[in-house]
């Protein structure tokens, strides 16, 4: 099959029909370029908000109280719910949910240690709550189930609290003063994605008896175990109903309690970006319909340009296959090299705006403790999508100077060789 | 060599055909110089196509060198064309990209010689018409009569049977038209029928027959003996013009 004669034979026509051969490959490149980019911007923006969703369980849900606007068994309207922890209990115990923490809102959040002092958000709450907010640990723990039990004055502190109040100090077992209460640091934390972290984590249960709490709580985070969003929404819907027969609301009165369902909110978003993804993958094929139709426009040209060749070519003696062959492999090699050239640009920009993106990640992360802002992450295309239009090109290219190789090959040479 | 009987060739256009070969009958031998004349629209062309299987007949039988050309694949046809005929053309049809001597070596491509042996006898053929120091030129940079002696050197290469030249001379002044006519002769001289189409008197009359077409039908055949009278008939001919 492979015959280097035949193929001397298109190298030298390629090379004396520079034009030609230029313009076909350049609708092929500029096609195959024009969608690598496209896709490659369309997965940058999904994969770079994404990210940002991360920060947080995707399946994490909070719930706080509100008044009640519907009467309900007799009872008025605009009645204050009030969580404790017995609430707790019961969502912990209904099936579906996995990790959960409640919270209670101390007044003041005064931190002092030694001469550095400062108002940060103090948070108390559960071990679990590490996992609803997937918490990193720097060092040290986060609180456990031990803190909780006997009510232990611990504290892990956000890193930038401990940045301000103990410089470079080992915190580890020092006391700080919250509210001029005495708490032992047994960790520092950072919030994966966040640029603050000013916050402090005390045991719930500490909090209620040290700053007045009885056992009120006023909000719970928790994670839902579905895995889809019709299981996270049943599950939402459970705990809400049983909720509504605790504390005699209205199931559907929205007002009793908030509910915020971060996979709802992930999935919605998501949604959109899939919307994007198809718009862009409709523009994408668009670029590459217009490709083609671009390459089968100058393949037909070709070969009414060369009917009086292929004539000549005839006359002294070329079969209509050996016509064919030559018109074909001059197009498929055309728009393969092209394609590939294409394809190496394409590519190699995504790579650049990548770097850069990447950089520029980096230099915002290196300012905010760790953690950069971007809408854009790693807009590069799948080889394999790369490839197969690629593939479909070329295909499309050779089909294109197929059809019309074929009917010139077909023309009796006199008939060729009288066309001018 | 050739034997054509009773062939027949209409053209049809949408709903018009037009009957251009009424039953031509006709042999010629190996060797021969057989000019083709008549009135345009006689059917020459049509008939040199016909010979050179560039074109198909609707009745009758052609054999060529013992093979009856009728109904063959485009491929047989093809292959046939390329060990049997060789073409030589008004309008001289070189491949405009390629230079003299590829556009010499190009048959041989077609049957399967070797890129080195092909340009090798392609420039042994240049060197025969005298074009050797044209070899690397581009058909436009060559004169007429260079570019109608690349073309012979193109039908010789292929060793043919057969050379059809269609109005050779055509597009050439006298002066090469004369010089032309005489390397084709001189090709007859060595066994190669030479079969041409033209319409000028003295051209016809360098050949040793001489086939008079009429509306489709042989008018006349002036044999080699009787050319003497011919040259009269057309020296008459130009006196009364």
């Amino acid at each position: 099959m492979f015959d280097i004669d035949k193929w001397q034979e298109i190298l030298s026509t390629i090379r004396k029909n520079k034009m030609r051969t230029f313009l076909t490959g350049f609708s092929v490149a500029w096609g195959i370029f024009m969608l690598m980019i496209l896709l490659g911007s369309g997965n940058g923006l999904s994969r770079g908000v994404e990210q940002n969703f991360m920060h947080d369980a995707v399946n994490a849900m909070w719930i706080w109280t509100g008044r009640t606007s519907i009467p309900y068994k007799g009872m008025q309207q605009n009645r204050q719910v009030q969580f404790t922890n017995e609430d707790f209990t019961l969502v912990k115990n209904q099936s579906g949910v996995g990790a959960i923490s409640g919270r209670y809102f101390m007044g003041g959040n005064h931190l002092s240690y030694g001469k550095e002092h400062g108002d940060y958000t103090i948070i108390t709450c559960h071990p679990d709550l590490k996992e609803v907010e997937q918490l990193m640990m720097l060092q040290g723990r986060f609180i456990n189930q031990v803190d909780i039990l006997h009510d232990r004055k611990s504290i892990i502190l956000g890193k930038d609290i401990y940045a301000a109040l103990f410089k470079e100090e080992d915190p580890i077992g020092k006391y700080i003063k919250v509210n001029n209460v005495p708490f032992k640091v047994v960790g520092i934390c950072e919030e994966p994605g966040s640029s603050r972290n000013r916050n402090a984590y005390i045991p719930v249960t500490t909090a209620q008896r040290v700053f007045n709490g009885s056992n009120r709580l006023h909000n719970l985070a928790l994670t839902l175990n579905g895995s889809t969003l019709e299981e996270s929404q049943a599950i939402e819907q459970r705990i809400r109903e049983a909720l509504a027969r605790k504390h005699v609301f209205d199931p559907k009165d929205e007002n009793a309690i908030g509910m915020f369902n971060k996979l709802e909110a992930y999935l919605q978003t998501m949604k959109v970006f899939q919307a994007i993804k198809i718009f862009i993958w409709i523009i994408g094929v668009g670029t590459l319909i217009a490709g083609i139709v671009g390459v089968s426009n100058i393949m037909l040209i070709v070969v009414k340009e060369r009917t009086k060749e292929i004539g000549i070519r005839k006359a002294i003696g070329a079969s209509p296959s050996s016509v064919i062959g030559l018109i074909l492999l001059e197009s498929i090699l055309i728009t393969t090299i092209a394609g590939y050239i294409g394809l190496v640009l394409g590519t190699g920009l995504m790579e650049g705006v990548n770097f850069l993106v990447e950089r520029s990640y980096e230099a915002s992360a290196a300012t905010n403790g760790g953690n950069g802002e971007t809408i854009f992450r790693n807009p590069t295309v799948d080889l394999n999508i790369a490839l197969a239009s690629t593939a479909l090109l070329i295909v499309a290219g050779a089909i294109a100077g197929y059809i019309p190789a074929q009917r010139a090959a077909r023309i009796k040479p006199i008939e060729a060789l009288r066309d001018e | 060599m050739i034997a054509l009987d009773n062939i027949h060739k209409s053209y049809v256009t949408g709903n018009n055909s037009l009957h251009v070969l009424k039953g031509i009958g006709l042999e010629i031998k190996g060797g021969e110089f057989v000019s083709i004349m008549g009135p345009s629209g006689s059917g020459k062309s049509t008939l040199l196509n016909i010979l050179g299987m560039l074109d198909n007949y609707d009745e009758g039988s052609y054999y060529l060198a013992g093979n009856l050309i009728r109904n063959m694949s485009e491929k047989r046809a093809a292959q046939l064309r390329n060990e049997l005929v060789g073409f030589v053309f008004q309008s001289f049809n070189l491949i405009s990209f390629k230079n003299a001597l590829e556009n010499v070596a190009l048959p041989l491509y077609y049957k399967g010689v070797s890129r080195k042996k092909r340009n090798l006898m392609a420039m042994e053929y240049l060197e025969r018409l005298g074009l050797k120091e044209w070899a690397g030129h581009m058909p436009n940079e060559l004169s007429g009569g260079q570019k109608q002696r690349v073309a012979i050197a193109r039908a010789l290469i292929s060793k043919p049977k057969v050379i059809l030249a269609d109005e050779p001379t055509g597009a050439l002044d006298s002066h090469t038209s004369y010089e032309v006519m005489e390397l084709l002769r001189e090709i007859n001289r060595e066994g190669i029928t030479l079969i041409i189409v033209t319409h000028e008197h003295d051209i016809a009359a360098m050949t040793s027959k001489i086939i008079r077409l009429k509306d489709g039908m042989i008018h006349e055949i002036i044999h080699n003996g009787n050319l003497q009278e011919f040259r009269y008939r057309y020296t008459k001919q130009l006196e009364t013009v």
